[in-house]
């Protein structure tokens, strides 16, 4: 009788592994490559090849002012030096990484190992963490501060965007019309009626999780690529009707002067602001971490990965399809909406333009480059993609090809994040661990 | 539908496109017995449990199920939940297990329709919720127990090897407690050892009530434990009864060697 092998190996050695193609997974990629390592006549071809496209650009200088044709062949070596010990170095790490060597799976073990020992451990951390969070405002400047805001904030953001894709499994490119909805319904309410910060923040959650919901009804049999797509066109409808429905969204001029966080009365200064959101920031995150990481190990949360592990399994399992993927799209879309009204009690102005596609990209690069389903992971990953490009202003114009360029390494090298997700042990009592021996 | 009766198929038809994948089948499955469904590759088994658990609709028939204490319910068109709420589990042919989760969690999923805790529930971290988790964690541990795979809740689902897999996709279609277990082929890929641990793994889940149709190759097994088959070929019928009845039935000898050993 037929056995069907999912993992079957579908591609043969014909394959190249050049980087043209992204494997999904490293299983495929080990099924993929050829068995010999790296060979150093590939990496000839790729650089001959570099050279060939690169030569109109590289090579030829034409001056039309003094009609001259300038040839640069110096430059010509240059590509083809380059191209080549930059293959070798991917063919490198590729064959090390198949011999199994690489060396940051085991550096998670041996933290998470770290950690497990002693339970003191963990606590000291924490604590460190905690004192080193209490005191950041007053050690570094107000502009720092900022950007740390602006951080933990997308800390925020992707574990809600992790429900919906680490979680659940459902890629969802248009997160960012939530964001603008949290950040759109405390605007409002502080330019209309003069709602405070505090009223509005768990309104512009319940609107944001009611937005969800809607966005995800007609979304419930798409999967895939037709629900990225489906998303992402729900994105760019949110911030299209926000950029043209003048009466109320003010169009593209957007809303200023909108109130921050109340100061009780004290009349802060801006450092005071800034230290008083730092401190609301952290509180949320905190809040986050809390109820994603309860909610991963609950009843709804193992029915969110069900869900992503396989659909048919999932529903054969007594589990509600379409009650799942609405939690999924609600609770994520909660944290975008506490997300857009803490933007806009920082900013104090928004407008469309805050809430472009290029938003989604980011919180969904912050989630599958930490680890899809990782606490930890985001917080990495968010500290990785907000941080560092706040601190590498001066390269800021190749910001967005170091940015490629991460994902596509992190996609080759560890497809599942930097942090992978682990599970959750349960406790038993020894004796009742009979059974055959593994 | 007597009261003896768990499942009651008539006239199940079910095409895809131009190919009739099941014609007019009529099956029962009495309380407490197991019951086989043979036939060749492609006859049609795994489409009838499809059918059953509303993975497809079928294009015509009725699926009347009784569970214990209720009365009789015809369950076409409803969601695939909705069935195995009511107490229809299943296996898969090819295996479908929750590769990233645990063994344990994989169990604890076929728990989801039997527990209530909410997210407010899991937020907050209620009394209420911490008990159900609790026991949802017991049960399933006990069903793991109950196929001998205690010792490796805490393992990924996928590295376990294939005859484990197998039984755990067992303990997660119990952890639902059904009162009718659906098994898709669940001795496929396995040696005679493994094959008789299932034969008495299955013996053991029947006398616990829970009442059995299953579909399989090795006729070793199918012939043991089974108290009636159904045979199908192309769709259709052919034969059905004891296992006696059954292996001198000439239409299934001619189904399964083909026209040319006439029997
Ligand atoms: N979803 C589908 N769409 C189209 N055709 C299908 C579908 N599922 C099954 N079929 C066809 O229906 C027929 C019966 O398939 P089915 O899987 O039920 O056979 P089976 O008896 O389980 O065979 P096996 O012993 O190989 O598991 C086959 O010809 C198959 O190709
Ligand atoms: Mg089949």
């Amino acid at each position: 009788m037929p056995i069907k092998h999912e993992n079957a190996p579908s591609i043969g050695k014909t394959a190249s592994c050049d980087g043209y193609s992204l494997p999904a997974s490293r299983r495929n990629l080990r099924d993929r490559l050829p068995k010999t390592g790296f060979n150093t006549l590939k990496s000839l071809g790729i650089a001959l090849w570099f050279m060939f496209l690169t030569f109109p650009i590289m090579v030829i200088k034409v001056s039309p002012l003094e009609k001259t044709i300038e040839w640069r062949w110096s430059r010509l070596v240059y590509v083809g030096a380059g191209a080549f010990s930059l293959s070798m170095l991917w063919r490198f790490l590729i064959y090390r990484m198949e011999a199994g060597t690489s060396f940051k799976k085991p550096l998670q073990e041996r933290l998470s190992l770290f950690f497990q020992r002693k339970k003191s451990r963990k606590a000291t951390a924490l604590a460190a963490a905690f004192i080193f969070a209490a005191l950041f405002p007053f050690i570094f400047s107000t502009y720092q501060t900022s950007i740390m805001i602006s951080a933990l904030m997308y800390v925020m953001l992707g574990l809600g965007l992790n429900i919906v894709v680490g979680l659940a499994g459902l890629l969802d490119l248009g997160y960012v019309a939530f964001y603008a909805a949290g950040a759109y319904c405390y605007a409002l309410l502080n330019h209309h009626f003069g709602v405070g910060f505090w009223t509005a923040l768990p309104l512009a959650g319940a609107i944001a999780a009611v937005m969800g919901i809607f966005l995800g009804f007609p979304v419930l049999r798409l999967r895939g690529d037709y629900l990225a797509i489906v998303t992402l066109g729900f994105g760019e409808i949110i911030r299209l009707v926000l950029e043209n429905w003048n009466e109320f969204s003010f169009g593209p001029s957007g809303i200023a002067g909108i109130d921050r966080p109340w100061d009780f009365g004290l009349g802060f200064t801006l450092r005071g602001h800034t230290i008083y959101l730092f401190y609301i920031v952290c509180l949320l995150v905190l809040l986050t971490m809390v109820v994603v990481s309860r909610l991963r190990n609950s009843r709804i949360g193992r029915a969110w990965i069900a869900l992503r592990e396989d659909e048919i399994a999932c529903e054969a399992m007594g589990i509600d399809k379409t009650r799942t993927k609405l939690t999924a799209f609600a609770l994520g879309a909660t944290w975008a909406g506490f997300g857009g009204c803490l933007l806009a009690a920082k900013t104090t102005f928004i407008n469309p333009a805050s809430f472009t596609f290029m938003e989604s990209a980011i919180i969904l690069s912050i989630v599958v480059l930490g680890g899809m389903g990782s606490i930890s992971g985001v917080i990495l990953g968010a500290f990785i993609l907000i941080l560092m490009p706040e601190y590498l202003r001066a390269f800021s114009e190749y910001r967005m090809l170091a940015f490629g360029a991460a994902m596509v390494i992190i996609m080759v090298f560890r497809p599942q994040g930097l942090i992978s997700a682990t599970r959750k042990r349960y406790e038993f009592p020894e004796e009742k661990r009979e059974g055959e021996k593994p | 539908m007597d009261g003896d009766q768990v499942l009651q198929v008539r006239g199940l038809t079910m095409d895809f496109g131009g190919l009739r994948a099941l014609a007019e089948v009529d099956l029962d499955v009495g309380r407490n017995e197991i019951v086989a469904l043979i036939g060749p590759n492609g006859a049609g088994k795994t489409t009838f449990f499809n059918c059953i658990t509303s993975v497809h609709d079928p294009d015509r028939g009725d699926m009347i199920i009784q569970p214990p204490g209720k009365a009789p319910q015809r369950i076409n068109g409803l969601k695939p939940n909705a069935v195995t709420e009511l107490g229809i589990a299943r296996t898969f042919q090819n295996i479908r297990l929750f590769k990233d989760m645990t063994v344990l969690e994989n169990v604890m999923v076929g728990r989801h329709c039997r527990t209530r805790a909410g997210i407010a529930g899991a937020i907050f971290s209620t009394k209420q919720a911490r008990a159900e988790e609790r026991a949802c964690m017991d049960f399933a541990f006990s069903m793991l127990a109950k196929v001998g795979l205690g010792n490796r809740a805490d393992e990924k689902a996928s590295e376990l090897p294939y005859g484990a897999q197998r039984r755990l996709e067992i303990a997660r279609a119990l952890a639902t407690e059904p009162f009718l277990l659906l098994l898709d082929e669940p001795a496929a890929g396995m040696n005679p050892s493994e094959t008789d641990e299932m034969d008495r793994l299955v013996s053991r889940i029947r006398e616990e009530g829970v009442s059995i149709l299953l579909i399989e190759h090795d006729m070793k097994l199918v012939m043991s434990i089974s108290d009636r088959i159904y045979v199908l070929d192309y769709g259709n019928l052919i034969a059905s009864g004891t296992p006696q009845e059954v292996a001198g039935n000439s239409r299934v000898i001619k189904a399964y060697l083909g026209e040319s050993f006439d029997a």
